[in-house]
């Protein structure tokens, strides 16, 4: 099949690009665009791992086609913070409760956060640990994550 | 006896008070940039010409492979070439197994023979993975089925079909251990029991498959590899099977592991990688994907059948324990067997039992081969013996936790040795315990049970302790294998204060999440007293970094933390030497006040930081005479204690210290589904000196969520095809944020003696105890029904069965 023309909007940038209609978005963000911080962990929808923001609503980039995702736009887990070096409240929570360790898992765990701290600012443990559950971590055993999005929410969440 | 090791120099320790760094809260230097989506992880790793490899699998147990027809795949544009099994087992040699099996040979991708469904056969290269995939496709493997071996005590038998044709036995491995008088303690015993238990085939697989980039270089003969691994000797390995100079082998440690816990040891993956960069003369990646990772990765774990004697008296105390541990290894050993060994460093647990026999059988079936997995072993072999001192306080009628009490090694009796010759280098059981009591709450935990099964439901209580040997050595190498006399199992460090004062670290290995960086800044900003935030960590690649063997086995705040530290006083003791010369006194009359020295003579006249390192790096006139410039110093620690070959009767000193927790859970079984859910998770927990919180925390933390995994959930399950029909994330059920209850945890700190700061490991305990406390909670529960389980896991359909 010959490539498809797409234009789509990722972290705030314009790209118009061919790409073969089999691509997943998860691979194009890697390989075109060198967007390497989301992850492939099962490439086949089930941990989470490449978890992306699609027109504000997070989805897993695994199982979509770059060509589904034409005329969208994309957030990842380098456009969380505006400057790509400044935190997030977010993304400093993480960092402050230990919320990760080797660090595979959270890009897709701060872009499901993000989503769920926009929906639900003041989230009990219980709302997170209902919330997350379409994200496998393998490490940190979930209690600093849940721990890292309630203080999250209270020193500004997703701003 | 504990062996002093007088190489690392001597300094008054700092008292935990003084302490700046060490156990305070601090941020993971690493996780700034986790956060901001900017690791550096292998498959991350991109270069020119880049070309990537997919995989044709045995969709056969076990099979001979009459013919292989690549025409059609060489064919297909983009295809670079294609290797077969024939060709690699040529052209490379063997991948090292630990046991002396001869003819038993591993190699990436089989030869004549594919021993299981899944086990690679073809690599395909293509300019990208998609072109490689549709490749693979088209490659035609002709199969002639031979009869698969499936079951671990069948494979046993004489007249079973062997898995490797060359060696007819599918036992590799089988010995008996006598430690002590276990004749006469059983036959003197008041109590016997027996029990047979099962660990079934589980890992930890991380959500990061393997992944691995090799670039040959053709012009300066240098193998660039950049990996996700946690693999000892992994450079040497690599440079053995390739037949080229270790030291054209550079392994770059700066990559991101994205999570190990053991498994993460893609030699078969790597020599293959780099065979193909050096046959096509590219640079190739292989990542692989779920299926090829869960079926034909070899990072299956454990797979065990236990059976246990035990001899104790009418008071619950045990003196003696019979184990028998036959381990299915899959079809190709590699290093796992070894995981029966490191048991024997704690094979009576945290119990003052006076003898043991160990039987250990090692057995190979055709299914994956087994990697090493957190706890090296030890996990399951906690499980079975602390199910048993369950199945002791049941017999004898006493509380299980008073049990456990009766039989604890006494914080007097340390340092202890047990009866397969290691020793316990320190220890509070009987306080731990304690503590874990009070944070359950437990006569909260029984109420709460008993007026559960007055409404009619299923509900029960759990405990587990549990001896987390930290700072792995090598040992059960020689201990399961003759022919092999290594004892030295290295960590090194260099440190460098450089022209403008600032202070950087290289070592030697990539991290997996264990935070490395923050260890070692933590570690030399105490020993400098500077703000280990200012401190660089790098790491070094395999050629410019110094011996190594990463971190498994719990080991690196012990020996990378004390390597760090004895890196840090040698330059320390240089740089007082020119204090004093510059003072024009001897270095005895001065020493360390924060960053300056001070003389200690009477006048308080000080050098500052900045003119040491002036001295050192620029004006070499004021520099003591025959002194080498610069500040540099590098320190390679054997592990403590350590070092030794075992005794003939395998009486040997496993890993040198000895870090202990105790779980308390409740648990309430659905009637309807059999699901488990948490009323109560509480443990406490003592490694010695904690380094950083946070970090031990979520060590601890994420062992319980892998251990409630294998507890319940997670199992690799050949049908009798020897088809793997748990290989997908739909199938292989991992712990969620709905499954892993909130912890509560706290924690108790008894120093080793073997260490600078009183560290010890941290990496494992949480794996280790987990299972047993679960399932212990789930036969409480079951108790009403007058069965129990003895395997994990303990699926929900094992439940229902039990609870009709």
């Amino acid at each position: 099949m010959n490539d498809c023309a797409i234009s789509l909007t990722v972290n705030g940038v314009t790209y118009e690009r061919r790409v073969p209609p089999r691509r997943s978005l998860v691979d194009f963000l890697r390989d075109d665009l060198a967007l390497t911080g989301t992850h492939v962990g099962c490439e086949h929808g089930i941990c989470g791992a490449c978890t992306v923001m699609l027109d504000g609503v997070p989805i897993r980039s695994c199982i979509v086609y770059a060509v589904q995702a034409d005329g969208a736009s994309i957030t990842t887990v380098e456009g969380l913070s505006p400057d790509g070096s400044t935190l997030t409240p977010l993304q400093d929570a993480f960092v402050e409760c230990h919320g990760l360790q080797c660090g595979f898992c959270t890009p897709g765990m701060l872009i499901a956060a993000t989503a769920l701290l926009r929906e639900n600012p003041d989230p009990s443990a219980d709302e997170i640990r209902d919330e997350l559950g379409g994200n496998i971590c393998r490490c940190t055993g979930y209690q600093q994550i849940v721990e890292a999005v309630q203080l999250a929410a209270r020193t500004g969440g997703t701003r | 006896m504990i062996v002093e090791r007088p190489a690392l120099p001597v300094e008054t320790a700092p008292e935990s008070q003084k302490r700046r760094y060490i156990g305070k809260k601090r941020r993971a230097v690493e996780h700034r940039r986790f956060v901001l989506g900017r690791g550096k992880f292998a498959g991350d790793v991109t270069l020119p010409h880049l070309h990537h490899v997919a995989i044709v699998s045995s969709p056969h147990a076990h099979a001979r492979i009459l013919g292989i027809d690549v025409s059609a795949a060489l064919a297909l544009p983009g295809v670079l070439g294609v290797v077969t099994g024939e060709e690699l087992c040529a052209q490379t040699k063997p991948l090292r197994q630990y046991l002396d099996m001869p003819g038993v040979d591993w190699f990436p991708l089989a030869g004549e023979i594919a021993r299981y469904a899944g086990e690679w056969v073809v690599a395909v290269v293509a300019t990208d993975r998609a072109i490689a995939e549709d490749a693979a496709e088209l490659v035609e493997v002709s199969y002639e089925p031979l009869p698969a071996v499936l079951d671990p005590e069948r494979a046993m038998a004489n007249g079973s079909a062997p898995v490797h044709a060359s060696h007819p036995s599918n036992v590799m491995y089988h010995r008996t251990f006598v430690w002590g008088d276990v004749d006469a303690h059983f036959a003197a015993a008041e109590r016997t029991l027996q029990a047979r238990y099962r660990w079934h085939r589980s890992a930890t697989v991380p959500i990061e498959t393997f992944a691995v980039v090799a670039a040959w270089d053709t012009g300066t003969s240098l193998l660039d590899v950049w990996a996700s691994i946690q693999m000892p000797q992994y450079p040497e390995q690599l440079a053995t099977a390739l037949g080229i100079p270790l030291n054209s082998v550079r392994v770059h440690f700066d990559i991101d592991v994205g999570g190990s816990y053991g498994v993460k040891r893609g030699i078969k993956h790597s020599v293959l990688t780099a065979y193909l960069s050096r046959r096509f003369r590219v640079p190739v990646k292989f990542v692989e994907d779920r299926l090829e990772n869960m079926r034909g990765g070899d990072m299956h774990g454990p797979d065990r059948i236990f059976e246990v004697e035990a001899a104790f008296g009418d008071d619950g105390v045990v003196r003696s324990l019979k184990i028998r541990t036959i381990d299915d290894e899959g079809a190709y050993p590699g290093r796992s067997p070894l995981q029966m060994g490191k048991p024997v460093g704690a094979i009576v647990g945290a119990y003052k039992i006076a003898s043991v026999r160990y039987e250990v059988v090692a057995v190979v079936t055709n299914k994956a081969g087994q990697v090493a997995v957190r706890g090296f072993g030890q996990a399951p072999t906690n499980f079975v013996l602390e199910l048993t001192m369950d199945r002791v306080a049941a017999a004898v009628g006493i509380d299980r936790l008073e049990v456990r009490r009766r039989n604890f090694i006494q914080p007097e009796d340390f340092p202890y040795t047990i009866p397969s010759g290691t020793q316990y280098d320190s220890g509070n059981y009987p306080t731990v315990l304690g503590k874990a009591e009070r944070l359950a709450d437990i006569d909260a935990l029984i109420r709460w049970r008993d007026d559960a099964r007055a409404h009619g439901r299923v509900a029960g209580i759990g405990v587990a302790s549990c001896i987390e040997p930290g700072g792995g050595n090598s040992i059960f190498q020689a201990l399961f294998n003759p022919k092999d006399d290594s004892t030295t199992f290295p960590e090194g460090c260099q440190v460098k204060i450089d022209r403008h004062g600032t202070v950087s670290a290289q070592i030697g290995v990539a991290s997996s999440g264990q935070g490395h960086e923050t260890l070692v800044s933590a570690v030399l900003g105490e020993e400098f007293g500077i703000d280990p935030d200012q401190i660089r960590v790098i790491h070094a690649d395999s050629l410019a970094g110094l011996p190594s063997q990463s971190p498994v086995a719990s080991r690196m705040a012990i020996v990378l933390g004390d390597a760090s530290v004895g890196a840090a006083r040698r330059l320390k003791a240089k740089m007082l030497d020119i204090a004093a010369y510059r003072l024009g006194i001897p270095s005895s009359d001065c020493g360390w006040d924060g960053t300056r020295v001070r003389r200690t003579d009477g006048t308080g006249e000080t050098v500052s930081w900045m003119e040491m390192v002036r001295i050192a790096h620029v004006t070499y006139h004021k520099l003591p005479p025959g002194m080498d410039p610069g500040l540099q110093a590098q320190f390679v620690l054997e592990v403590q204690n350590s070092g030794r070959l075992p005794a003939p009767d395998g009486r040997v000193q496993m890993y040198p210290c000895q870090s202990f927790s105790a779980h308390v859970v409740a648990v309430e079984i659905d009637r309807g589904t059999g699901k488990v859910s948490f009323h109560k998770y509480a443990l406490a927990h003592d490694c010695g000196t904690v380094i950083n919180p946070d970090i031990v925390r979520g060590m601890v933390l994420g062992g319980i969520a892998h251990g409630i995994g294998a507890a319940l959930y997670e199992r690799f399950v050949y049908d009798d095809n020897g088809q793997l029909i748990t290989q997908t994330f739909a199938d292989y059920m991992m712990p969620t944020t709905h499954e892993v209850p909130p912890v509560e945890m706290v924690e108790h700190e008894t120093p080793s003696p073997l260490t600078t700061m009183g560290q010890k490991g941290v990496g494992e305990g949480g794996y280790m105890s987990t299972p047993a406390a679960v399932v212990s909670a789930l036969n409480d529960a079951l108790a009403p029904f007058g069965t129990r389980i003895d395997h994990a896991p303990a699926t929900p359909v094992d439940l229902l069965e039990r609870m009709r």
